[in-house]
């Protein structure tokens, strides 16, 4: 069945299981909601210099979305901001794929779990659900580094709220 | 699975979805498409395709603004749509009938008309709009603009537990100050049916206007616009087997020749210099430019098509069937009904939750077995808000949905609840 290729085990796991769930320090927080669902998550990240220590959230949502934040938490904490931003932007593309992307080897390393979300791809409704958190992770990332990129960012385009993949 | 029961009631939806070639489809290769998303949008009978093909066919041409056969052609069948609309809500004058793009741009035609007029109607500071905390975002979003515009105030009727308008203090919500209220008659998340009877003489007490939405009631239940005794009355054509594009106001004559246009154009004008012009008479006034012709014509189709089968007779079948829904939901354990728990002075449009599994998981995994409902806040996200969750699922029926059909969304739970267990 179909289906199998969206709600792949792993997805499953995450989903009923989640990693690193509910909120914990951070030096900032972020609310991001998908308007057309409303799947909603509030998530903090906690950095120690270029380090990573912690990403909770919190938030209410479908097992895509649940399950996208507790891999999210899974690979990138204790990541360099380097890499994990090597990370975000590699799940990204696999999401904007449309499901024509077969993950290389390459691709399945650096995802690790995150490659199951493969078959979430080829249904455009629930990409947005997929990408909820990494979204949030990238916006509240942007806020804890410092007041000077917020600030350029203010001034000229402001992150959005809306997930748009 | 067991064969459906014989429902007292029902319409003939073999011969009926003859009509509705869509409804034959097989979807995701092998399943048999069950069509539960009426109250988003209805399927189109071959009735109102073939107006739609036949108009641009055989007649298309701008309208009132020609002399050849064409133009005439297109006139009169635009025209005539207007006719059918208006028997089919026994508006006392065809005038009183504007078409619009939809129910949403109706709505905001009535709040921009308010904001604009003059004395006694205008909406202004010190003064104050009423809504229900039930209405779909279409007549939520223009009062709340409006307002912001203007500083009038805002207020709204709250919902009782089990989904029904809490009209306790309803003298205290409408006051000498209200300039408009604006209800929906049937909720189109909850399938609530409204008793607007004593809002609407609590309006016409202290002089409120009354703007009625009927866009989920007006594909399901016969419509008197009279009987409502509203002052104006907005619904959309796609959800009534018409077209998508074409929607209507009716709004009483006297307050459209008083009330200012919105829109400028084309169509609503008598005479136009450089310096100023004068308007057309109602409905032209309020339809600026080159209205939608083809949709118009296709919506006259979708309302004979009603018609002849009997808007009592489809208010009944769905009565019946959402009797059985009702009563085969509740089987399921975890399935809590959102709105009106019972058959009870409800439409056919059923939210529910299941147990903790997200809506969005349960249309996916109901959509894989050709069950197409939908899933969110619905355009109505304070009735979320209200009843503390996040989304629901819906399913809503119309004149060509089965009991079977009920069985196969049934089923499709059970599927559900398995899948995430
Ligand atoms: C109660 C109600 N009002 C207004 C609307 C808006 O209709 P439309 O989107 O066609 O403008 C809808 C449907 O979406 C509705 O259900």
């Amino acid at each position: 069945m179909k289906l199998d290729s969206m709600y792949q085990e792993v997805i499953l796991d995450h989903y009923k299981h989640p990693h690193g769930r509910g909120l914990r320090d951070g030096d900032a927080e972020v609310h991001h909601v998908n308007p057309t669902c409303g799947d909603e998550i509030t998530l903090r990240v906690r950095y120690e210099g270029d380090t990573i220590r912690d990403v909770s959230y919190e938030g209410q949502g479908c097992s895509i979305s649940q399950a996208s934040a507790s891999v999210l938490n899974d690979l990138l904490v204790g990541k360099e901001l380097s890499e994990a931003r090597k990370i975000q932007e590699s799940f990204l593309e696999l999401m904007q794929s449309r499901g024509r992307l077969e993950p290389d080897d390459t691709m399945e390393d650096l995802l690790e779990d995150a490659v199951a979300f493969a078959g979430v791809s080829k249904y455009p409704a629930r990409v947005k659900c997929a990408l909820l958190s990494w979204m949030a992770w990238k916006d509240a990332t942007a806020q804890a580094f410092g007041e000077a990129e917020a600030a350029t960012q203010a001034l000229g385009d402001p992150p959005t709220k809306e997930t748009t993949p | 699975m067991t064969a459906s029961p014989q429902l007292s009631g029902l319409l003939d939806t073999d011969a009926i979805r003859k009509d509705f070639p869509i409804l034959d489809r097989l979807v995701h290769e092998e399943h048999k498409l069950v069509y539960l998303d009426n109250a988003a949008t209805s399927q189109k009978p071959t009735q109102v395709l073939d107006a739609l093909s036949g108009y641009y066919e055989r007649h298309n041409a701008n309208v009132h603004r020609g002399v050849h056969v064409l133009a005439e052609e297109a006139t009169a069948l635009y025209e005539g749509a207007r006719d059918k609309v208006a028997a089919f809500i026994n508006a006392p004058s065809r005038d009183e009938v504007i078409f619009t793009k939809n129910a949403s741009e109706s709505l905001n035609l009535v709040a921009n008309m308010l904001g604009w007029a003059d004395e006694p109607y205008r909406v202004e500071r010190d003064t104050e709009i009423v809504i229900t905390e039930m209405e779909h975002h279409s007549n939520i979003v223009p009062w709340q603009l409006l307002s912001q515009r203007t500083g009038a105030k805002l207020k709204w009727f709250g919902l009782t537990d089990d989904g029904r308008l809490d009209l306790t203090g309803t003298e205290q919500l409408i006051t000498e100050k209200t300039k408009v209220v604006s209800l929906t008659l049937v909720s189109n998340i909850m399938g609530t049916f409204n008793p607007i009877e004593s809002i609407v003489r609590r309006a016409q007490e202290v002089g409120a206007l009354v703007v009625i939405d009927a866009s989920q009631a007006a594909p399901h239940m016969a419509l008197d616009v009279q009987a409502l005794q509203a002052d104006f009355v907005a619904f959309t054509g796609h959800k009534m087997c018409g077209p998508t594009g074409i929607g209507v106001l009716w709004g009483r004559q006297e307050l459209l020749n008083d009330l200012p246009p919105f829109l400028g154009g084309g169509e609503m004008i008598e005479t136009v210099t450089m310096n100023s012009s004068t308007y057309a008479p109602a409905p032209h006034k309020f339809e600026a430019g080159t209205p939608p012709i083809a949709q118009a014509v296709g919506l006259g189709a979708a309302v004979d098509y009603l018609t002849a089968i009997g808007m009592d007779r489809i208010q009944e079948h769905e009565h019946a069937l959402t009797e059985y829904a009702v009563g085969r939901l509740q089987d399921i354990p975890g399935l809590r009904i959102i709105g009106p728990p019972t058959a009870e002075d409800r439409g056919a449009t059923i939210s529910f939750t299941l147990g903790d599994i997200h809506p969005h998981d349960v249309g996916q995994v109901l959509d894989e077995q050709g069950v197409a409902v939908r899933v969110g806040h619905h355009c109505a996200r304070p009735v979320c808000l209200r009843y503390g969750i996040p989304a629901t699922t819906r399913a809503s029926f119309y004149l060509y949905s089965t009991p079977a059909e009920v069985d196969a969304l049934a089923d499709g739970l059970e599927h559900v609840r398995n899948f995430f267990a």
